[in-house]
């Protein structure tokens, strides 16, 4: 294995170097408190206030007063919505959809638990949703919807903006995760009516363990750390002050790299997504490809696993991720591909390719030239694949029916 | 990433015996498609020895599962029907120096795979007695199904109990709350009390809803006691009209309110006090803004 090529930017990416270098400082001379009241607690809060006020900028949210640092997406994502429970006691009922990452899903099935309502909204085929049955939910019994920006696995878009609106003309608080959307694309939070949405750093070249909640002004609001005064009292606990300042630093350079990513970084992916489908038949591409993250390329590859082509192109240096059932121990293939009707021969083998902007054209043409063999050798073991015609079986769901074990 | 032994990606990367035997007599299908693993193994034996001559395998499955069929197929080579079919599905986790805790079953799947081939040689029917459940324990690999069918046959209550028999939550403590909830289940059935407390009272009943003139009385209410706050900062509030098909009450903010800055924070603020006393949800915005309506 060379340097490796890492196609996997929405698992985490990699922390800029420019990154380190910011940060760096605060783990050596500036150890202050920030809460001290002497110069080296002062210059570590000076510090975080500047990262506030790129986040801010990064988010065009209109006050940096609206950025809470916390530890992590799931954590913004377990503050946004159990605030709006605490806040609102007389709403028993949350609207999400059944494509959500599993911070919001695994907290909502607890919920329910507790005695709670949930309203999934469904997606079609390509992962879109239907505004009109979410119209209905909204009530006054909703304390809050969630609902993605961007999925994950596919890159497709949720309408947040307008969801958001309907909700606000509802009277119903809006919560968004946008972990995998911050930084990929422009954002004017102070133009919408999102109450609250989660960041989440290592997402966008800063480091694991730092996220932000954006909590617009006078949106109810109850803590799920008590203590210290640390953000205002909506978040207690010391400042994790190198990974702010990492985090402030990142959202700096997204800021500035915001057009290369719409146009470069999207180029690499169209050109990965053409080089692909030409060259590997029974694949098709999942999601909503013409409403869908610049970086995002999710592929269905008929009739084989993903953990095994995983596995291969990792022999060959190459990171990505799979929506099969293997690759994360469960017994199902990924939320998400079920949700759009993705059949099972096909949802085990889904790959995901993620680019960031520190990939490059020549990385995309070694894929290109790496996966067809891949999927062609693993076919070659598929019970489902006629090695003589090198196609798949006719009817292959007929041709080979095993007994479940 | 997995843990996978060296000769687990030996068997993965270069599998042996891959492709259907020709001439097989012998074919076995198992698997299940929705957890993303299944299996055709066929084999040649001979009818006079019963000895497995040939075995060849299908996969369409992760790494452990090609790395199994590729292992059973080596180990059943040469041997009769009768000795392959003592083959347990821990033989094939040693033949291949062991699986994660996770990927066990693909071991399973070959043994019965093997079952479902001899079955089928014999021309006889096979039929699976195996079920399987979600992986509840990752300590000590116990699945759903297990943990179930042990808490039935022995009208066991309590996680310790469970533990105690099954090994399941005696390691990290991870999966208490989905032995319990295994627990409750049965427990119900049994016609018990729970082991945890059930969850609290959901939703309380309705209050009888208020007529549009109460709603009214209520919002000048609530603007009454918020004047004195506006005037002591030499400002007023005035209600002027209420939409209740559209939820929103207008307002006159006069005095030092109009054309302040904070005008959009109070009218909010105002807004919170009027829902809370009304206990339902409305927007207030100011007159100017009534022929938008």
């Amino acid at each position: 294995m060379s340097e490796g090529i890492y196609l996997d930017n929405n698992a985490t990416t990699m922390v800029s170097p420019e990154v380190v270098q910011a940060m760096l400082p605060f783990f050596t001379e500036q150890f202050g408190n920030p809460s001290s009241i002497h110069q080296f607690g002062n210059k570590v809060g000076l510090a975080i206030k500047a990262a506030r006020k790129q986040v801010q900028k990064l988010l065009g949210a209109e006050h940096d007063s609206e950025i809470v640092f916390t530890s992590c997406g799931t954590e913004s994502d377990s503050t946004a919505i159990l605030s709006a429970l605490k806040a609102q006691p007389e709403r028993k009922e949350i609207i999400t959809t059944v494509v959500e990452h599993p911070a919001i899903l695994t907290l909502c099935e607890n919920l329910e638990k507790d005695g709670y309502t949930v309203h999934y909204l469904k997606v079609d085929g390509k992962g879109r949703l239907d505004l009109d049955a979410y119209a209905k939910l909204l009530t006054d019994n909703v304390a809050i919807v969630s609902a993605m920006w961007a999925n994950n696995e596919s890159g497709t878009y949720f309408p947040v903006v307008e969801m958001a609106e309907m909700a606000n003309a509802a009277g119903v608080m809006f919560h968004t995760d946008a972990v995998q959307a911050v930084g990929k694309i422009p954002m004017s939070l102070k133009d919408t009516k999102i109450d609250m949405l989660s960041v989440s750093g290592h997402k966008l070249h800063a480091p694991k363990g730092i996220g932000v909640l954006y909590l617009r002004r006078g949106t109810r609001f109850r803590p799920l750390l008590r203590g210290g005064h640390q953000e205002r009292g909506r978040r207690a606990g010391t400042e994790n002050a190198a990974s702010i300042v990492a985090l402030g630093k990142a959202a700096e350079m997204a800021f500035e790299h915001m057009e290369h990513e719409n146009i470069c970084v999207r180029a690499m992916r169209d050109r990965l997504k053409e080089g692909l489908l030409a060259a590997i038949p029974n694949c098709f591409v999942t999601g909503d490809p013409d409403n869908c993250l610049p970086n995002t390329l999710n592929i269905a590859f008929e009739y084989i696993e993903g953990e095994a082509i995983l596995l291969m192109l990792n022999k060959q240096g190459i990171a990505a991720s799979s929506g099969s059932a293997c690759t994360s121990g469960s017994l199902e293939p990924s939320h998400v591909m079920r949700a759009m009707g993705i059949p099972y021969t096909a949802a085990h083998g889904t790959i995901r390719f993620s680019l960031s902007r520190y990939n490059n054209m020549p990385e995309i043409e070694k894929v290109i030239a790496a996966v067809p063999p891949i999927i062609a050798q693993l076919r070659k073991l598929s019970p489902y694949w006629d090695n003589v015609n090198n196609a798949p079986l006719e009817e292959p769901e007929k041709a080979f029916a095993p007994a479940y074990a | 990433m997995w843990d996978y032994s060296e000769k687990v990606q030996d068997h993965f990367f270069k599998p042996r015996n891959a492709g259907a035997v020709a001439n097989a007599n012998a074919t076995g299908d198992v698997g299940s498609l929705s957890c993303g693993d299944a299996l055709r193994l066929t084999l040649k034996v001979n009818p006079e020895t019963d000895i497995i001559e040939d075995a060849g395998f299908q996969t369409f499955g992760c790494g452990s599962a090609v790395a199994s069929s590729s292992a059973l197929t080596e180990m059943v080579k040469g041997m009769t029907v009768d000795q392959a079919l003592k083959i347990s599905n821990q033989d094939i986790a040693d033949y291949l120096d062991g699986l994660p805790p996770e990927k066990m079953h693909c071991s399973v799947m070959g043994r019965e795979a093997l079952q479902a081939a001899v079955a089928n040689y014999r021309g006889e029917e096979w039929k699976d007695d195996h079920e399987e459940g979600a992986l509840i324990c990752k300590c000590f690999a116990v699945d759903a199904v297990l943990i179930e069918e042990t808490i039935r046959a022995n009208h066991l209550s309590t996680v310790e109990e469970v533990t105690f028999y099954t090994k399941a939550g005696g390691g990290c403590s991870a999966c208490f709350e989905g032995i319990e909830e295994i627990l409750n289940k049965i427990m119900l059935e049994r016609d018990e009390e729970e082991v945890v407390a059930p969850p609290p009272e959901p939703v309380k009943p309705a209050k009888a809803p208020l007529t549009n003139l109460q709603r009214m009385r209520r919002i000048e209410h609530t603007l009454e006691a918020i004047r004195p706050q506006l005037q002591a900062d030499r400002g007023d509030i005035e209600l002027v009209e209420v939409d209740f098909d559209k939820k929103i009450a207008f307002v006159n903010l006069s005095g030092a309110c109009s054309g302040c800055q904070m005008a959009a924070a109070t009218l909010g603020g105002v807004q919170q006090r009027v829902m809370e006393d009304l206990g339902e949800f409305i927007r207030v915005l100011p007159a100017t803004e009534m022929g938008k309506f």
